[in-house]
């Protein structure tokens, strides 16, 4: 190295322009992209709500979603409505139709409500916005789509799960963001999702009682739905103890909701 | 290879073998334990180092001449974070399927050390083209490791090869686990990587005594 480099000067010229140049491609990268991603993510939200519903092109073991092209359009027809739940101390004070959401919102789609924001809210004492998506599955049953979130072992994990009246699990999509392949990534994989199918979020008294990933539940087949256990996946415990936890939570202010349809039918 | 001259050639082939980043060198050990329960993530990591090191050495060696040697490692450290995230940021944009896939490797890229070393050790006094060379090398002989430990941890692990069950189904009872075999599931642990590795290391070193360091 020649000694012109070597000066504090050239270093501290060099480290400056360095930081505006690659700042400013960075930056330009990031922002011409984001409505693309943007675009991206929000039908990737669509597949995940109509994967949950069974709307999907799953073959042999792996999990499809629809076609990206065909997304925005299944998505229509088969979300009749977009609810959104206001939930304050584990009760629904307020129930908000899509069209009364979007007119506060500027328009937002219920379904782009972040629902990690919802729950910092919720943890700093202001009440939560539940989105909840009612269509009808590809057997053609009604189905309730709640979304979820939590943490794996590394980041975050997030997913949709289908539910009927009963709170009687019909599909669930996962994914995560960091988790390790092979071990905890393996939350998406079909072996590991259809195994909810069915599967009771209610003790048989009617209480909440969640879904637990359990190890050694000595029903690997997961042949009883109403033991409220899923098989766990080996190594990957972390990751299951987050899934069994944002269940619990996430799906628990749900309840309400499902005890106030089943009193209307009594009615 | 007419191509490359001799002493080009075996900047490329040096790190397949008696070289190795992995086994000889030992770098990138963390990566190499990390996502090596599955082939296919295997051959991902592979891929993306091969790149970002490949194009990552020819930028840093284009610079070599006008980089601070006082703030070369951060100057270094921005090339390959800068490189990565415009990757990953287009992929996300034009091919979301596979960004997704990729994710989780972005910050293990950044971090993995042979990337590190080679600008230091070989980029900041070579040209562009032998830079080159040697970054895809490199990456090839850490691609291969990852895909040898990769390989045999799913296929003793979970019974599978790319997804594809390979033994027969365990649920079911078919195949091999007809007749009682079954996976070992420890094999999915980081500490079987680390054991792995070091068969690997012990079976190269016992086929070439050279390698072995006298102390």
């Amino acid at each position: 190295m020649s000694n012109k480099t070597d000066s504090n000067l050239y270093t501290v010229l060099f480290a400056i322009l360095m930081v505006v140049i690659v700042g400013g491609l960075l930056a330009y990268t990031a922002s011409a992209l984001r409505p693309k991603i943007d675009n991206n993510e929000r039908i990737e939200k669509q597949q995940n709500i109509l994967y949950a519903m069974g709307i999907n092109e799953n073959e042999g073991s792996s999990a499809n979603f629809v076609a990206t092209t065909q997304a925005p359009e299944l998505f229509t027809k088969n979300v009749a409505e977009q609810l959104v739940l206001e939930s304050k101390g584990g009760k629904v004070v307020n129930t908000m139709t899509r069209e009364e959401f979007m007119k506060a919102n500027n328009g937002k789609e219920p379904y782009l409500i972040d629902i990690k924001k919802q729950k910092s809210n919720a943890k700093s004492g202001s009440s939560r916005l539940l989105p909840l998506f009612v269509g009808n599955s590809k057997e053609g049953k009604k189905v309730y789509v709640a979304p979820i979130y939590g943490k794996g072992l590394w980041d975050a994990i997030w997913g949709y799960v289908a539910l009927d009246e009963n709170m009687v699990v019909q599909g669930a999509y996962f994914d995560h963001k960091g988790e390790t392949p092979g071990l905890g990534a393996n939350i998406k994989q079909r072996f590991f999702m259809d195994d909810f199918e069915g599967e009771h979020l209610l003790a048989e008294n009617g209480d909440f009682k969640g879904i637990t990933i359990a190890k050694g539940n000595a029903d690997p087949k997961n042949e009883d739905k109403t033991d409220n256990e899923i098989d766990a996946i080996a190594g990957a415990t972390i990751t299951g103890d987050g899934v069994t936890a944002m269940i619990k939570s996430d799906l628990k202010l749900y309840k309400p909701y499902f005890d106030s349809l089943k009193s209307q039918k009594t009615n | 290879m007419g191509l490359l001259s001799k002493k080009d050639t075996k900047l490329i082939t040096d790190p397949l073998a008696d070289n190795n980043p992995i086994t000889i060198q030992v770098l990138g050990i963390c990566s190499a334990l990390a996502i090596t329960a599955e082939l296919k993530a295997s051959i991902v990591m592979s891929i993306s180092v091969l790149f970002v090191l490949g194009v990552g050495n020819v930028v840093v060696s284009l610079m070599r001449n006008i980089i601070p040697s006082k703030i070369r490692i951060i100057v270094q450290l921005v090339v390959v974070a800068a490189l990565v995230i415009i990757v990953d940021q287009v992929l996300k944009a034009f091919a979301y399927e596979l960004s997704k896939t990729l994710s989780v490797f972005v910050g293990l890229i950044i971090t993995n050390c042979i990337i590190m070393g080679r600008f230091e050790a070989f980029a900041l006094g070579n040209g562009p083209w032998r830079s080159f060379l040697d970054g895809i090398g490199n990456a090839a002989g850490y691609g291969a490791i990852l895909i040898i430990v990769g390989f045999f941890r799913e296929l003793l692990g979970s019974g599978t090869l790319l997804g594809f069950k390979v033994l027969g189904d365990p649920i079911e009872k078919t195949g091999l686990y007809a007749i009682g075999y079954e996976n070992n599931g420890f094999m999915l642990l980081s500490p079987m990587a680390l054991i792995v590795v070091g068969v690997i290391i012990w079976v190269q070193r016992t086929r070439n005594k050279a390698l072995i360091e006298d102390h």
